[in-house]
C-alpha cells in the first residue's frame, strides 16, 4: 500500500503542498481543499495528512469508502450520503470537508505534492497493508 | 464465538410466483417532489373502503401551530375521526409523518418517523416514534405524510413510488404477514435491483397484530453489509392492531437515491458543522460513556439492577442475582460488532445493534437463522427482568417473535409479567390458563404464550388483550380481588408501562401517569434528577421538570429526530453547564438545524413553546375521546410503593427508615401492614400533591384540564378545540 509519510521537521511552512493538492484536485489554490494540511506550531510546522488506516471504511452506511487495488482509500462519490460520519471518525483528522462540498476528500497518495516540496519534506512509502482494517 | 452476519434463511426464492398473483386494485399517478427547507408543503391520503387516493396541501398555520411528525399525525386524526370512534372503525386513520428536519443524514439520530393513530389499547391518540428509512423516503418521495383510512377486505400493498411518481394498491396474497419475511419479500418485488435495495423501506406487522390489541408495526430498511432487511417498531399502543384491521399487509416505499441533501435546506454548512461535531464526540467518549455503539441501549440493563430500578418479576423487586444473563457483556459479544448500525444513514451513535445467527428453538420458524434486532434494554427488561428470565439465547427467541408477529416486547413483556404474578398468587393456575405452567423464568411457557397469543388460541387469546382488560376479565369471573388486581397490574390509561422501577422517584411516577399517551418513557426519565442526584427536592421542583422535559421530548417527535443523541451522549465539559441535566450544548445543536434546515432561527424557548401547543392540543383531543381527566392520571400503587409484604421486606430498612425520617412515624411494634398502608397514605398524597404543582404549571385546572386561555396563548384557538376543553373547565 502506497502512503504520503510526511516529515514535519524538514517542513518551513511554504504551503507548496497545500497548493499542489487543491489544484490538483480542485483547480483553485485553497488550503481548506488541500488533503495535506500545513499548520503553524509553537516550533516550527506540522503536516497532517491520511495515512490510509483505513479506519474509516468500516465506518460508512454506505460503502463508499473502500481500498483500491492499490490499497488506497478512495471515496466514492457517487455512493456518498454525504453524512461526514467519517470526517468526525478519523483518528488522525485527515478526512476533509471543503467549503460548500456535499462529500468528503482524502489524499489518494498521488504524489503529486511529494514532487513539488521544495524541502524534501514529503516521500510516498510502500507497506503491507493486508493486516490493517477494512 | 463469532457469527456469519450475512447468512440467514432465504425467504425471496419465490418473488416471480408472488408478484405473479399481485392484482392491481387501483393505480393512480404523482409528480414526485423534493421537500424545500424540509417541507414538500403536501401529504397524501389514501381510504382504503373505495381505495381514493387524495393529495392535501399543508398550510403555514398547520406547519406554525404542529410542526410536523406527531403533531401533523395529531391533527389529521382529530380531522378523520369523532369522539365516538372505536379503534376498528373505518374512520380511523394511520398517519406517518418524519417531520421537516427528518432526513437530514449529518446530524445522528435525524430519520425518524412519527406513527399516530387511535389505540386499541387506551381509546385516545397513541403516538410512536420509529427507525428505519420509510419516514425520509417518503418524504423525498414529496410527502410530508401518509395517512391511511378505510379498511380493505382483502390483504394489500401500497406501494409509493417516489422514483416514476406512482401509487398502486394491489392484492398480494402469497407473501407472509410476519415481519421478517415480510420485509424481505417487497423489498426485493420493488426494488428495480441490487442497486435499489437501499431506496426501499416496508412497514409491515404481523399474524400476533391480527390477534392481539398490543400488536406494533415494523420500518424496514435494507442493510448493505448483512445483505438482508433489518427492523426498527412503532412499538407502543397496538397501532399493528389497526394496521391488520385495516387488511394491510404492507406499506411500501420506494424513494430516489439519497444524497443528503433532499431537504434543500437553507444552509447546508451549518448542519455539517454540527453534524460533525457531534460525530467526533461520539468517536471521542462513546466508549467512556455508554457504549451505544457497541451495545446498544442493553448497556442499560446492568445499571438500572445497581440503581434498583430495574424490573424484577412484575416491578416487585429492581434488581435480581442473576442479572449478568442478560446484562451489556453478554450483548458485547453476541452484536455483532465492527459495522454500521445506524437505522438511518448518517447516524453514528449506531445503537440499532443486531445478533446474527440465531437459530430459531421454537414455533413456525424453528431452525431458521435469523438476525434479532436487539435486545434493546427495554426488551432485555421486560421479556427478560420483569418476568424471571436471565437467558440471553431465550430473550432473542422472544425479542424474535414479538418483532415478526408484530407484538409490542413492552407491552408484552408487562402483560406477561402481570400474568405470571397472578400465577404466582394462584389468582390464575393451570386450568385457567389451559395448560400453561406461568411461573417466574419459565421461557418456554413464555414462548407458548407468545405463539398462542399469535395465532388467537387458548389462554393466549385474552392475554393479548393487554394488562387493561385483563384486569376486567379476571373480576368478571371472578379471579382474583380486584383491588389487587389494579395494585399490580401495571397499566395508565390502558397502555402497559416501560421498563423502569419508579417507586422511589415521585417525577418519575408523574412522569409515567402524567403522560399524554400513558405511561411510556420517552415524555420523561427523571429518576437519576430526583432520586439519585437529588436536584429536583420541591414540588414545584419536580413540576417544572415535568414541565420542561416532557416539551423538549415532544419536540424530537415533532421534527423527526431520536431521543438518544441528545443525552446518551454528552459533551466532556457538560457537567460543568448550568443545567447539565438537559445537556445545553445538544439543545443548542437542535435550534442550529432546525434553523439551518427551515431558515427560521429559533431559541431554546422558542423550542419549547413549539412543543407546548401540540402538547396541550394532544390532551384536549385526550378529553374528546373521553380520557384526560385527573383521574385518568392516576397510577397502580405498584408504581407508587410496595403492594405487597415481600415487597416490603425486600427492602425493610429502605421503607422503615422512611417511615421514620420521612413519615414521622416509628415503625417499631408495627405490623409489616400497618407500615404498608402508612407509607401508601402518605405516597398517595405525595402523589396528589405534585399533580397539583404539575397541573398549575401546565396552566391546567385542577382537573387536568388546559384552560382556555392556555390554550390560546398557544394559539391553539381552532373552534372545535376550545369546545372540547370549555366543557370540562369548571
Amino acid at each position: 500500500m502506497k502512503f504520503l509519510r510526511p516529515d514535519s521537521s524538514k517542513c518551513e511552512g511554504k504551503f507548496v503542498c497545500e497548493r499542489t493538492c487543491s489544484k490538483t484536485f480542485f483547480k483553485v489554490e485553497d488550503s481548506a481543499c488541500s488533503s495535506i494540511q500545513v499548520r503553524q506550531e509553537l516550533k516550527g510546522f506540522s503536516l497532517n495528512v491520511c495515512n490510509q488506516c483505513g479506519e474509516c471504511v468500516s465506518v460508512c452506511p454506505v460503502k463508499a469508502l473502500y481500498r483500491n487495488k492499490f490499497g488506497t482509500v478512495m471515496v466514492n462519490k457517487e455512493a456518498c450520503v454525504s453524512c461526514f460520519m467519517c470526517v468526525g471518525f478519523c483518528p488522525t483528522l485527515s478526512m476533509r470537508r471543503g467549503p460548500n462540498h456535499k462529500s468528503p476528500f482524502k489524499c489518494v497518495a498521488c504524489g503529486a505534492c511529494v514532487k513539488t516540496c521544495p524541502k524534501g519534506a514529503l516521500a510516498l512509502e510502500e507497506v503491507d497493508h493486508s493486516r490493517l482494517p477494512a | 464465538m463469532s457469527y456469519d452476519y450475512t447468512k440467514r434463511t432465504n425467504y425471496i426464492s419465490d418473488l416471480p410466483t408472488m408478484k405473479a398473483a399481485h392484482k392491481i386494485l387501483h393505480e393512480t399517478t404523482f409528480k414526485p417532489t423534493l421537500p424545500q427547507k424540509g417541507y414538500n408543503n403536501r401529504s397524501l391520503h389514501i381510504d382504503l373502503s373505495n381505495f381514493k387516493v387524495t393529495e392535501k396541501q399543508i398550510s403555514q398555520q398547520i406547519k406554525d401551530t404542529f410542526i410536523g411528525g406527531r403533531g401533523f399525525g395529531l391533527w389529521y386524526l382529530w380531522n378523520a375521526i369523532n369522539p365516538e370512534t372505536k379503534w376498528d372503525d373505518p374512520e380511523n386513520d394511520i398517519v406517518i409523518s418524519p417531520g421537516p428536519l427528518g432526513g437530514i443524514t449529518q446530524y445522528p439520530g435525524s430519520g425518524k418517523s412519527l406513527v399516530v393513530t387511535l389505540s386499541p389499547l387506551t381509546g385516545i391518540p397513541i403516538d410512536s416514534n420509529v427507525g428505519g428509512y420509510f419516514g425520509p423516503l417518503l418524504k423525498f418521495s414529496g410527502f410530508d405524510a401518509l395517512e391511511v383510512q378505510g379498511k380493505a377486505t382483502t390483504d394489500i400493498v401500497i406501494f409509493i413510488d417516489g422514483q416514476t411518481g406512482t401509487i398502486r394498491i394491489e392484492e398480494a396474497p402469497l407473501e407472509s404477514v410476519d415481519s421478517h419475511i415480510t420485509a424481505e419479500q417487497f423489498t426485493h418485488e420493488y426494488a428495480s435491483g441490487p442497486g435499489d435495495l437501499q431506496n426501499v423501506s416496508v412497514v409491515a406487522s404481523g399474524r400476533g397484530a391480527e390477534n392481539a390489541l398490543i400488536g406494533c408495526l415494523n420500518f424496514s430498511w435494507y442493510d448493505l453489509r448483512r445483505k438482508g432487511t433489518r427492523l426498527k417498531q412503532a412499538g407502543r399502543g397496538g397501532i399493528g392492531t389497526v394496521f391488520r384491521d385495516k387488511k394491510l399487509k404492507a406499506i411500501v416505499v420506494r424513494g430516489p437515491k439519497v444524497k443528503g441533501d433532499e431537504n434543500n435546506p437553507v444552509d447546508f454548512d451549518r448542519i455539517v458543522k454540527v453534524g460533525v461535531k457531534l460525530h467526533k464526540e461520539i468517536h471521542d467518549l462513546d466508549d467512556k460513556q455508554c457504549r451505544m455503539r457497541r451495545q446498544g441501549t442493553a448497556h442499560l440493563v446492568e445499571i438500572m439492577d445497581a440503581y434498583d430500578l430495574l424490573p424484577v418479576n412484575n416491578f416487585q423487586f429492581g434488581k435480581h442475582p442473576d442479572v449478568t444473563g442478560i446484562s451489556s457483556g453478554v450483548w458485547d459479544k453476541r452484536f455483532t460488532q465492527g459495522i454500521p448500525d445506524g437505522c438511518w444513514l448518517g447516524c453514528s451513535l449506531a445503537c440499532t445493534k443486531g445478533a446474527d445467527g440465531h437459530v430459531v428453538m421454537t414455533g413456525p420458524y424453528k431452525g431458521h437463522i435469523v438476525t434479532v434486532d436487539g435486545p434493546e434494554y427495554e426488551t432485555a427488561a421486560g421479556v427478560g427482568a420483569n418476568c424471571g428470565i436471565f437467558k440471553p439465547e431465550w430473550l432473542l427467541e422472544c425479542n424474535f417473535y414479538c418483532d415478526t408477529y408484530g407484538i409490542d416486547t413492552i407491552s408484552f413483556g408487562t402483560t406477561c409479567a402481570f400474568l405470571m404474578e397472578c400465577y404466582q398468587r394462584e389468582i390464575l393456575n393451570k386450568d385457567r390458563t389451559e395448560g400453561l405452567e406461568l411461573t417466574w423464568g419459565n421461557a418456554h411457557a413464555q414462548m407458548e404464550l407468545l405463539h398462542q397469543i399469535s395465532r388467537g388460541e387458548g389462554f393466549g387469546k385474552i392475554a393479548g388483550f393487554g394488562v387493561h382488560r385483563l384486569k376486567q376479565i379476571f373480576a368478571e369471573r371472578g379471579w382474583g380481588d380486584s383491588k389487587f388486581l389494579n395494585d399490580i397490574g401495571m397499566e395508565v390509561k390502558g397502555l402497559e408501562y416501560s421498563q423502569y422501577i419508579s417507586k422511589e422517584s415521585l417525577a418519575q411516577q408523574g412522569g409515567y401517569a402524567l403522560a399524554n399517551k400513558g405511561p411510556q418513557h420517552d415524555e420523561a426519565w427523571l429518576i437519576f434528577m430526583d432520586m439519585v442526584n437529588k436536584q429536583i427536592p420541591t414540588f414545584e421542583d419536580k413540576a417544572e421538570a415535568l414541565h420542561y422535559f416532557p416539551l423538549f421530548r415532544t419536540w424530537f417527535g415533532l421534527n423527526g429526530f431520536c431521543k438518544l443523541p441528545w443525552n446518551d451522549i454528552e459533551p466532556a465539559d457538560n457537567a460543568k453547564t448550568d443545567e447539565p441535566s438537559k445537556v445545553p450544548e445538544h439543545v443548542q445543536n437542535y435550534c442550529e438545524l432546525y434553523g439551518a434546515v427551515t431558515g427560521k432561527n429559533i431559541t431554546k424557548e422558542e423550542l419549547i413553546s413549539m412543543s407546548e401547543g401540540v402538547y396541550n392540543f394532544q390532551r384536549v383531543f385526550n378529553l374528546r375521546m373521553g380520557k384526560g381527566l385527573r383521574r385518568h392520571d392516576f397510577p397502580p400503587y405498584r408504581s407508587l410503593g410496595p403492594v405487597t409484604r415481600e415487597e416490603y421486606e425486600s427492602r425493610q430498612e429502605r421503607y422503615d427508615t422512611q417511615l421514620k425520617e420521612v413519615i414521622g412515624v416509628d415503625p417499631q411494634g408495627k405490623s409489616v401492614d400497618e407500615k404498608i398502608a402508612l407509607h401508601r397514605k402518605h405516597r398517595e398524597d405525595q402523589y396528589e400533591k405534585l399533580t397539583d404543582a404539575v397541573y398549575k404549571r401546565r396552566g391546567w385546572t385542577k382537573n387536568g384540564v388546559p384552560k382556555i386561555q392556555t390554550l390560546r396563548n398557544l394559539k391553539i384557538e381552532f373552534p372545535d378545540v376550545i369546545e372540547v376543553a370549555q366543557k370540562y373547565q369548571d
